[in-house]
């Protein structure tokens, strides 16, 4: 699979990066390698192979539906970027 | 005393013959001294060493201690330690000081251990050189033009030049046995769930794995002692007794099935590398063990299904670095949407970059069954592989790398040729099998390594199995000239 620099740019924005225009054309070919050699794997028919999820077979561990954790707010805000009245700041989203 | 193993500095301490105030010390000034060569730590939390060895002095006097009570240690940059810089190699972190530990520093310091500092690696563990990382290349000190391989080159590199007694790494795709392997020193990465990921910084959560680097097999099984163990707070830590590994580590190798994959010494292996295999091999035929040969016969194709996986589960565990709650966020953002993309376009390095939009575009639609869905196919024949295989032999053993320890930059601008360095080491993260590399000879003076990959829960056997070779060989008694 050979990406073009619009799919470079298509799959940046959905991962939310910001590229400058002058690696683009990097990403676009080192991008497109990467799929290549992913793409050997199509050499072997697996059509009636269950995909493997995880490498133990366990199940989900429930627990009893009790507070355990204790309120660490003040600790988690103190390294924010920015933090107000124990919000999160962010750039104003709504008008 | 840094030429001591951590059993020898347990019963130095315990003895009496120097205090671990006076051992934080050496090892302390000893960073001061060489790790401007190799670029070995991020962070050496001095004060923090020098209060817990004050601490494992008092234990020591009152015949509280533990074996691992006032030895000092490296932990690898991935693991959040509370009020201690963890920056995962990257900029994303480089101002984050976490507000708890991980559960495998909380093991460590409830076992009365020194943490020395945290050591470099490739950013959020991606890479197999070491050069990925914002704080600089790590250099092997075998030759300090050359890479300590990766991602915990520095845990491996403070190992090796003896900057530290032992160290954590963690193993996603090889990340603690290949360095271990170019580095000339022991590393265990153990069966997935067997180490608690709580705290540890995730990459790839189906593969990612926390164990022991040491110089020899019996410190991996000191360390591993404390290291393994339920976590309520990991929902993947298996429930499961923590046997003493240190218990069987001299059990006789007689009757002992080693398989050794034939794909595992074809193409793309050095021929002085395979040599030095297969001389270790031939000591274990001494040791009393029988050899057979097996076929793993998807091996060819772990690298391309692990770069699906891989990319696709550090895509999602990535997201949570966007600017707003911690980490490194840009100079005024003019939208939110501004702000994301340009937290993480700057705060993030290029080859994670590429791992992540590799991932976002394998899960995205119309293309999530070609690749992601395929690769867990994949995953499951190489998995299959080794279930037949172990049903015949009890250990498989082969070369931990392809080569020795290869020049800084000689790699670094293709992607797919770093990828390769990983060929004979990401089938057991893709399976989650438990894997070692043992120091076996060397190759033009650079260390080369024995993989001995185990079956589930196999621990205790590998760590025989390598313990029983180490007493027959002095490989891992080896130390850089000028590091000695």
């Amino acid at each position: 699979m050979s990406l073009t620099q619009d799919d470079v740019k298509k799959i940046a924005h959905l991962a939310r990066l910001s590229l400058s225009d002058e690696d683009i054309p990097d990403y676009e070919k080192e991008l497109s390698n990467i799929l290549g050699l992913v793409e050997q794997m199509n050499a072997v028919d697996t059509s009636d192979v269950t995909p493997m999820a995880h490498p133990l077979d366990m199940a989900q561990r429930l627990r009893e539906d009790v507070v355990t954790e204790e309120n660490h707010r003040d600790e988690y805000q103190a390294i924010a970027p920015s933090v107000e009245n124990g919000l999160y700041l962010v750039p104003q989203v709504i008008e | 005393m840094h030429n001591k193993t951590l059993s020898e500095l347990s019963a130095a301490l315990k003895a009496g013959e120097f205090s671990s105030t006076e051992l934080t010390q050496r090892y302390l000034s000893r960073i001061a001294e060489f790790d401007s060569q190799i670029n070995a730590y991020i962070t050496v939390s001095e004060k923090q060493a020098l209060a817990a060895a004050r601490a494992a002095d008092v234990q020591i006097a009152a015949g509280t201690a533990g074996p691992l009570t006032g030895i000092p240690l490296a932990q690898k940059d991935i693991f959040c330690t509370q009020g201690v810089k963890t920056s995962c190699g990257s900029k994303m972190l480089d101002n984050f000081i976490s507000p708890y530990n991980a559960t495998v520093i909380e093991h460590f310091n409830q076992a009365g251990s020194v943490m020395l500092g945290k050591t470099n690696m490739d950013e959020f563990a991606m890479g197999s050189s070491n050069e990925t990382s914002f704080y600089g290349a790590v250099k092997n000190p075998w030759n300090t033009d050359k890479v300590p391989g990766g991602s915990s080159g520095g845990s491996a590199a403070a190992v090796a030049a003896r900057l530290a007694p032992a160290s954590t790494g963690t193993d996603t795709g090889g990340s603690i046995r290949q360095p271990a392997s170019l580095c000339g020193i022991t590393g265990l990465k153990p069966t997935y769930g067997r180490v608690s990921r709580y705290g540890m910084i995730a990459f790839a959560s189906s593969l990612d794995q926390a164990g022991p680097m040491t110089r020899t097999a019996e410190d991996a099984a000191l360390m591993l002692n404390c290291m393994a163990g339920f976590d309520q707070r990991d929902s993947t830590s298996v429930e499961r007794e923590v046997p003493d590994y240190t218990a069987n580590l001299s059990d006789s190798l007689e009757g002992l099935t080693i398989g050794l994959p034939k794909e595992y010494f074809g193409e793309g292996l050095d021929a002085s590398v395979g040599k030095a295999v297969e001389d270790a091999i031939a000591e274990y035929k001494k040791l009393g063990a029988t050899v057979k040969e097996i076929s793993l016969p998807n091996t060819h194709l772990a690298v391309p299904t692990y770069y699906v996986v891989a990319p696709a589960e550090c895509s999602s565990n990535l997201s949570r670095f966007d600017g707003v709650r911690f980490g490194y966020r840009c100079d005024d953002p003019v939208d939110l949407e501004d702000l994301y993309k340009r937290s993480r376009g700057e705060g993030f390095g290029s080859e994670v970059k590429r791992r992540i939009m590799i991932g976002a575009y394998a899960l995205s639609a119309g293309y999530y069954d070609a690749y992601y869905i395929k690769a867990q196919q994949m995953r499951q024949l190489i998995s299959d592989d080794f279930k037949r295989a172990f049903e015949e032999v009890d250990v498989i053993m082969g070369p931990t790398a392809p080569e020795t320890a290869f020049g800084i930059g000689d790699k670094s601008d293709d992607p797919i040729t770093m990828y390769l360095s990983d060929i004979y080491t990401i089938a057991a993260n893709l399976a989650g099998l438990p894997g070692m590399s043992v120091p076996a000879g060397f190759v033009n003076d650079m260390p080369v390594g024995l993989q001995i990959i185990g079956n589930y829960f196999d621990e205790a056997r590998l760590l025989n199995v390598a313990h029983r070779y180490q007493q027959v060989t002095d490989w891992h008694q080896r130390a850089p000239a000028q590091f000695k």
